[in-house]
């Protein structure tokens, strides 16, 4: 029916080197403080900007615009590649990824080579060989899925809109801003 | 956190509401207020322009009712859910996300009367126009649909024939058509059935009816299960730039949320149909007891229907939970923990004996309502779809004799005793022999 279904409802092989569960994914976020934006673009209509501005405002992590043609977004500074980003900051705890899939395979090279922990591909950013690259090399891998949600989903921003977080739970949790 | 799949019980009583974080209260708050101050002005401008998740004004959403929403959308096991002001309100946001003036829908006959009034009356003044046909005719439906059909609605229980929608082959014949099966679940509630797992896209429900449970609240819910393809051309309102919202594309900026997203920031924000605070605090405790509400309906249900079955004063009784019942087999797939607890059944003596037999009833409620803790009676020809035509009746299942009787949650020896006093009253003692 779908012309693509969501990576996380169709089990294959690949899933077991995937960080496919909430638990998984939320350990992820935790743990990482700079994230590596590559694709995010200023224009306000592009879905890119939507998770770059959405995490900026919530001062959430260290967040770097990769886009060689600009120099900033909304007053952060931009890096044209990963490896200039990398050679001021170090390496990032997550490369988010907004590329077409036919283009990441180049990109997934050059996070493995600066040290980046994790490569987060997100919605509809489906390659094989970049996933199993990115694996073979021991960075966490997250697949067909959006920064700005995952990080929503356990601060309470999915619940504050009817969206399902699939989060149960009895204890008292800080409070967070959505 | 943990990665369980917690059963259904446990999601009637957690999804949706963790102990408030700031006083650790356990009950989810009454967030009885208007409207939510910004944190600055930076803030308020990533609400507005959706990128930010929060609130802002309760006609578009409500810490209350979003934590009714998330628990409707984890029983039905779907994405996301939008509460709205009634049962009604919440199918008319579906129909008004997805068609617009020109374009057509389908929908099963066997259906509750306001929605063939509003699908023929309403929608049809807006340009929308609607094919009908019944839910078991497959080619019927399949040759209904034309180039601007936008969804195929059906009742997993027709209200109030009990006519079992085949959700399996209903989502074939939409999906092959590239358009999504919209099915209304309000008779089965979620525990009984939930159809995003037999291929439907879209489901709704009258909350007033087995999820409020008491009769409390008029109120209504629409669930999607993130799975269909809105970008598939079909759906322009979509997957074209939305003048309503700074020219956003739906389904570019929020992917699989698309259509919960545009439903709420604008089909809900436009015409004002939201769901009252207090109404989702008294939906969220009836949803508790969900799971042992419906075992008990259940348990009533086929004890008033076996009674039924066995008078001489009862013609028939239209119940799809007897094992002998046409539609067995749909109700082994579709409802194998039961088949609800509304049914009809015809009085000998038809209109007149039915009328002597409701006003002689002394513990059921003759009202128009069903899905209460209260056992409830009424005469649909002359009341829930006295709007339609004879014809229309006869397809919408709806028989002159036709009495529909909602089974509560009293004791079922008290329930017997006043359908037999009513019974006794309404029809002779020595059956009629030639009619």
């Amino acid at each position: 029916m779908r012309s693509k279904p969501p990576f996380h409802a169709s089990p294959s092989p690949r899933d077991n080197m995937l960080l496919q569960t909430p638990a998984q994914r939320q350990a992820l976020l935790d743990r990482s403080k700079t994230v590596a934006m590559v694709g995010a673009s200023p224009n306000p209509l592009r879905p890119s900007y939507t998770v770059f501005s959405y995490l900026r405002t919530q001062g959430r992590f260290a967040l770097s615009p990769i886009n060689p043609t600009v120099r900033e977004i909304d007053g952060v500074t931009a890096y044209p590649s990963l490896t200039e980003y990398a050679a001021e900051h170090g390496a990032p705890d997550i490369v988010d990824v907004f590329r077409r899939p036919t283009e990441v395979l180049e990109l997934t090279r050059e996070a493995i080579a600066v040290g980046a922990k994790a490569i987060w591909f997100q919605y509809g950013v489906i390659n094989d060989e970049a996933i199993a690259l990115a694996d073979n090399a021991g960075l966490d891998v997250v697949v067909d899925r959006c920064l700005k949600v995952e990080s929503a989903r356990f601060n309470g921003g999915l619940s504050t809109t009817g969206l399902n977080s699939g989060l149960i739970s009895s204890r008292k949790r800080s409070s967070a801003k959505p | 956190m943990q990665d369980r799949q917690f059963g259904f019980a446990t999601r009637a009583i957690h999804a949706g509401t963790p102990p408030d974080p700031v006083t650790g209260s356990r009950v989810m708050p009454l967030y009885q207020t208007a409207a939510y101050v910004f944190g600055s002005t930076e803030q308020a401008a990533e609400l507005f322009q959706l990128r930010s998740y929060g609130h802002i004004y309760t006609r578009i959403s409500n810490p209350t009712v979003a934590a009714f929403e998330e628990r409707m959308a984890s029983l039905e096991g779907g994405l996301g859910a939008v509460a709205f002001s009634s049962g009604l309100a919440a199918q008319l946001a579906v129909v008004l996300s997805l068609a617009q003036n020109g374009d057509h829908i389908v929908s099963s006959q066997n259906v509750y009367g306001g929605t063939v009034t509003q699908f023929t009356v309403l929608l049809k003044r807006l340009g929308i126009e609607t094919a009908f046909a019944p839910v078991e005719d497959y080619a019927g439906i399949a040759n209904a649909i034309t180039p601007k059909t936008q969804l195929l609605f059906a009742e997993t229980i027709g209200n109030p024939g009990g006519t079992i929608a085949d959700l399996e082959r209903l989502a074939e014949i939409a999906h092959k058509a590239n358009i999504p099966l919209v099915v209304d679940n309000t008779f089965a509630s979620p525990y009984l059935c939930r159809p995003i797992e037999h291929g439907a896209d879209l489901v709704v429900h009258s909350a007033t009816k087995f999820i409020s449970g008491h009769g409390t609240v008029i109120g209504g819910v629409l669930i999607e299960s993130g799975k269909f393809p809105w970008h598939n051309g079909r759906f322009p309102l979509l997957s074209d730039p939305s003048p309503g919202y700074h020219n956003k594309v739906f389904t570019e900026t929020f992917g699989e949320f698309a259509f919960l997203m545009r439903a709420r920031a604008e089909i809900l924000r436009d015409v004002g149909s939201q769901m009252a605070p207090m109404d989702a605090w008294l939906l969220l405790l009836g949803l508790e007891t969900l799971a042992i509400r419906m075992q008990a309906h259940v348990r009533n249900g086929k004890a008033i229907a076996e009674f039924l079955s066995n008078r001489p004063e009862v013609e028939w009784v239209s119940y799809p939970g007897f094992a002998t019942d046409a539609q067995h087999a749909l109700v082994q797939k579709y409802l194998p923990r039961g088949a609800g607890s509304i049914f009809t059944f015809g009085i000998r003596g038809g209109r007149d004996a039915g009328r002597c037999f409701i006003d002689a009833l002394e513990l059921w409620s003759h009202l128009a309502n069903v899905g209460d803790t209260k056992s409830l009676v009424i005469h649909p020809a002359s009341t829930t779809h006295s709007q339609l035509n004879d014809e229309e009746m006869r397809k919408a299942g709806v028989a002159p004799e036709s009495i529909r009787l909602s089974v509560g949650l009293e004791d079922v020896d008290d329930l017997i005793w006043d359908l037999d006093n009513a019974l006794k009253a309404a029809v002779p003692r020595e059956p009629v022999t030639a009619r």
